[in-house]
């Protein structure tokens, strides 16, 4: 049954790469710059996903992360002439290698220290960005950015920008779909259910719990990478502590854990604003009480809620012809 | 050397107030496991309220400071730990610490929205002015605020280990367990420190706000200085707290006198991870054990 | 026979009670040994002491005649001692196989093979060893947290075996397993040690579960040694019967 499900997981992602392919055909430009940041703050909440909901660790940096990747890249590719690929790959391996440093120290003590340090990391990189003017331009920021190009293919427009970033995105998930399926996802789901025990199994606590948190991290470094060429102008303010804040509530609006969760997360959390234009400035309270709706409601966020209620159809015996079969 | 003086009292003087904060997050903590990361808008609020009172309702100040405290108390209090904390503490440590940083949004974006984005005056207690001291020159408003937090501390310690509901409340903290089979209402006793952080929080606000003008933006400074104090001074401890907040109230002082008002606040920071690196039970915190 | 534990005086103090007061014992290879005693008298405190969980305040422990103490429990399971806890701790999430082979994962090759190289290569077909085993065949792709109370000890007891550990420490592997299940689990631990030569320390509490399994019996009491020797020794010790046996 566990295996069905999973391959679920891998049929929707391609099914929706697929559908968000061709999904902006007369969307406008500004349709498809929504639906090109969603995916792109799906990214951030995937890697968000991996440290918080597979491994349970509290990061307060992943807007921070996301920052650095988005300097990184910008700086790269307009400064030192960089390819947006590499530039794409040293964002990732430098928010790595900062999750590595930050992480060791703090989860030598205790894992909620974690949260404390990141958030103290968060405010640093801000002032960085904002005072560091030389280098990021502070609060005037960095602007035309370019966007990559592609086997020899110009992504300057809306639509192939976007289909660039369906294919990153989806080459972005199934890494980590294949990483939670690895013995190294494994060790990140005993670690989050029972740190005690995994050590009595022998599994390094330390080394996973740092991995998990710089790989998630690194994710960060990739959806900053694919954000600069996105917006084509970059400031400090998105990557504010209070932007981590938020892609934490997407993880967990969406479904902390589940791999499908950080699409469904973003979406209620990037795109939904944009269909509820009415509600104004109000949006992130109104995110923001769901949020906390949910948490009292149902922990699993939207896709638990789905879940439950797919299992509580399924019971019913009147529905559908096959038994009802219990597997416990 | 007046100078330094000088800066340090000014440093004293944000640092009580940093205390303040750490006291609450820490009481909060201790009995009922909550991590609030909402605890800088905790203090950001009630200014904002204070002043919503005035100028949508049209209260006389003392009037609406009062109306303000009482509905932040009986709002981000009572109101908190009862529909926030209770039913979220069920499902475990993280989700509520997650819960805390979506009211945090909510508080923020509730005093932007709801009131203004500008940072407002806010009205001090004492007259703004300077006194020369042995050739000092010290701000009453400074000492005003050390002497009011002193007190509010003091006073609250004086609760806790002289009265028997305040031993009650320590309690309930140490051994929730052993504190029912006491006899102790436990559930009354969690209850009362939301109160007093929030009351901590009201009092920090008040304080604050006539130095640093009143704005929905104020909490995230104050709420990782209060993490911090929190932490530095050892995560468990009334004493600790108000050690860690004078401390890191002192070094953002000096900082911003001598190193550079543009990372002043990222000498608190480096204090932290230095706390954290070192001696990470804290200054005044005990070692905890290597658990089951 | 070699000695395979050899524990020296350990003590462990919580603020000025002593939970564990200078005990000492050895356990040879191939043999499986009793720990007894009344509630509160060190047993789990000594296993924690004996596997890092907690630093002893004093005393030894030697592992195949290195010391050993005060490592911590991920480092103590890479050396080949591996344990179960009093309370149920299985992974409720992963199947019963996958279960198995975590336990195993960790004992084989580098982290980055781990992750690159050939999926779970023999594992799985050791867990599925251990699953024939244990008899739980018609359970392995079953969600372990949907196994029944008894099933689940089963599996706890699997787990520690499944890196063919050098020692076992089993924690009350009978508490709160119904009768039926309790021979299974006998026969089990039985056969796995006249089988594939597990050597194990059983702290329970079932009597009847402990004279029958074990070897020797060791018997605790407010911290302390009270006696050791065989069960059918145990039971004729007047102090022993004084102490415990007799309420």
């Amino acid at each position: 049954m566990s295996a069905s499900r999973v391959d679920g997981v891998l049929v929707t992602l391609i099914a929706g790469a697929a559908i968000l392919w061709f999904a902006p055909a007369g969307m406008g430009r500004y349709g498809t710059y929504v639906l090109s940041l969603w995916l792109v703050t799906a990214v951030a909440v995937m890697g968000l996903n991996l440290t918080l909901g597979i491994a349970g660790l509290k990061s307060l940096a992943q807007a921070a992360f996301m920052g650095i990747g988005a300097y990184a890249t910008a700086l790269l590719t307009t400064k030192a002439g960089v390819g947006w690929f590499s530039a794409f790959a040293i964002s990732g391996a430098l928010c790595f290698a900062a999750g590595l440093l930050l992480g060791f120290p703090a989860l030598r003590v205790k894992a909620h220290y974690l949260a404390f340090v990141t958030l103290a990391f968060s405010t640093l990189v801000w002032l960085v960005l904002r005072n560091e003017q030389w280098l990021t331009g502070g609060v005037f920021g960095i602007s035309n950015i370019p966007r990559p190009v592609v086997f020899g293919v110009r992504t300057d427009n809306a639509l192939p920008f976007h289909r660039f970033v369906v294919a990153v995105t989806l080459i972005l998930a199934l890494i980590l779909w294949w990483l939670v399926r690895s013995p190294w996802g494994r060790a990140f789901l005993a670690l989050r259910e029972n740190p005690v025990r995994a050590a009595s199994l022998g599994v390094n606590i330390r080394a996973y719990t740092l991995l998990a948190f710089a790989i998630g991290s690194a994710y960060a470094g990739f959806a900053g990478a694919l954000y600069a060429p996105l917006v084509e102008f970059i400031d400090p303010s998105p990557f504010q502590l209070s932007a981590s804040f938020f892609l934490l509530l997407m993880v967990v609006a969406g479904g902390s854990g589940y791999q499908l969760g950080p699409f469904v997360g973003a979406l209620l959390g990037v795109v939904l604003p944009e269909w509820l234009r009415f509600t104004g400035g109000l949006y992130l309270i109104i995110f923001a009480a769901i949020v906390i709706g949910l948490l009292i409601a149902c922990p699993q966020g939207v896709l638990g809620l789905i879940e439950r209620g797919w299992t509580a159809i399924r019971r019913r015996p009147m529905v559908g012809n096959t038994p009802v079969k219990d597997a416990v | 050397m007046a100078e330094f003086l000088a800066y340090l009292i000014a440093g004293l003087a944000t640092g009580a107030i940093y205390a303040l904060a750490a006291i609450g997050f820490t009481l909060v903590w201790q009995t009922s496991q909550t991590i609030n990361f909402a605890q800088g808008e905790f203090v950001m609020l009630p200014a904002i309220l204070i002043l919503a009172a005035v100028k949508l309702f049209g209260l006389p100040v003392w009037l609406a400071v009062i109306a303000g405290i009482a509905a932040f108390i009986a709002l981000f209090g009572w109101g908190f730990k009862l529909v926030i904390v209770d039913p979220m503490i069920r499902h475990g440590v993280l989700p509520l610490a997650i819960a805390t940083m979506a009211l945090s949004i909510i508080m923020k974006e509730g005093a932007k929205d709801g009131f203004t984005a500008e940072a407002q005056r806010f009205p001090s207690l004492v007259p703004q002015e300077t006194v020369s001291l042995l050739g000092i020159s010290i701000s009453l408003q400074h000492v005003a605020i050390i002497i009011v937090a002193c007190l509010a501390i003091g006073a609250l310690q004086w609760f806790v280990t002289q009265t028997k509901t305040g031993r009650q409340m320590q309690a309930s903290a140490q051994n929730p367990n052993v504190a029912l089979i006491l006899g102790i209402p436990v559930a009354q006793m969690v209850m009362l420190t939301f109160l007093i952080n929030a009351a901590l929080a009201a009092l920090a606000s008040i304080l604050i706000s006539p130095i640093y003008l009143a704005k929905f933006s104020n909490g995230e400074v104050i709420g990782l200085f209060a993490f911090i104090a929190a932490i530095v001074g050892g995560f468990n401890q009334v004493r600790g707290a108000l050690a860690g907040g004078l401390l890191v109230g002192v070094i953002d002082s000096l900082a911003a006198a001598y190193i550079s008002t543009s990372y002043r606040l990222a000498v608190p920071l480096v204090l932290l991870v230095a706390i954290i690196l070192v001696k990470p039970e804290g200054l005044f915190g005990r070692k905890e054990e290597r658990g089951v | 026979m070699a000695t395979v534990l050899e524990v020296e005086g350990v003590r462990k103090h919580f603020g000025g009670i002593a939970a564990v007061d200078g005990v000492s014992f050895t356990v040879e290879e191939g043999e499986i040994l009793g720990i007894i005693g009344p509630n509160g008298c060190g047993k789990s405190t000594l296993f924690n002491c004996i596997l890092g969980q907690l630093l002893p305040t004093a005393g030894r422990v030697k592992l195949d005649g290195a010391d050993v103490t005060g490592l911590n429990p991920e480092d103590m399971n890479r050396r080949g001692v591996s344990r179960t806890f009093q309370l149920l701790q299985v992974f409720p999430e992963l199947s019963v196989r996958e279960n198995l082979i975590l336990a195993g994962q960790e004992h084989q090759g580098t982290m980055l093979g781990r992750l690159f190289g050939p999926r779970d290569a023999g594992l799985t077909a050791a867990a599925d060893r251990m699953i024939g085993f244990f008899k739980l065949q018609h359970l392995a792709d079953a969600r372990a947290g949907g196994l029944s109370y008894g099933q689940q000890k089963l599996l706890d007891a699997a787990m520690a075996f499944m890196a063919g550990p050098r020692l076992v420490l089993l924690d009350e592997p009978a508490g709160g397993v119904n009768l039926t299940m309790l021979g299974d689990l006998k026969e089990r631990l039985k056969a796995m040690n006249a089988e594939a030569g597990a050597t194990f320390v059983v702290i329970e509490h079932n009597m009847d579960f402990v004279m029958s399994l074990c070897t020797r019996v060791l018997v605790m009491a407010e911290g302390k040694v009270l006696a050791v020797g065989t069960p059918a020794e145990i039971r004729a010790n007047p102090a022993v019967i004084d102490a415990y046996l007799g309420h």
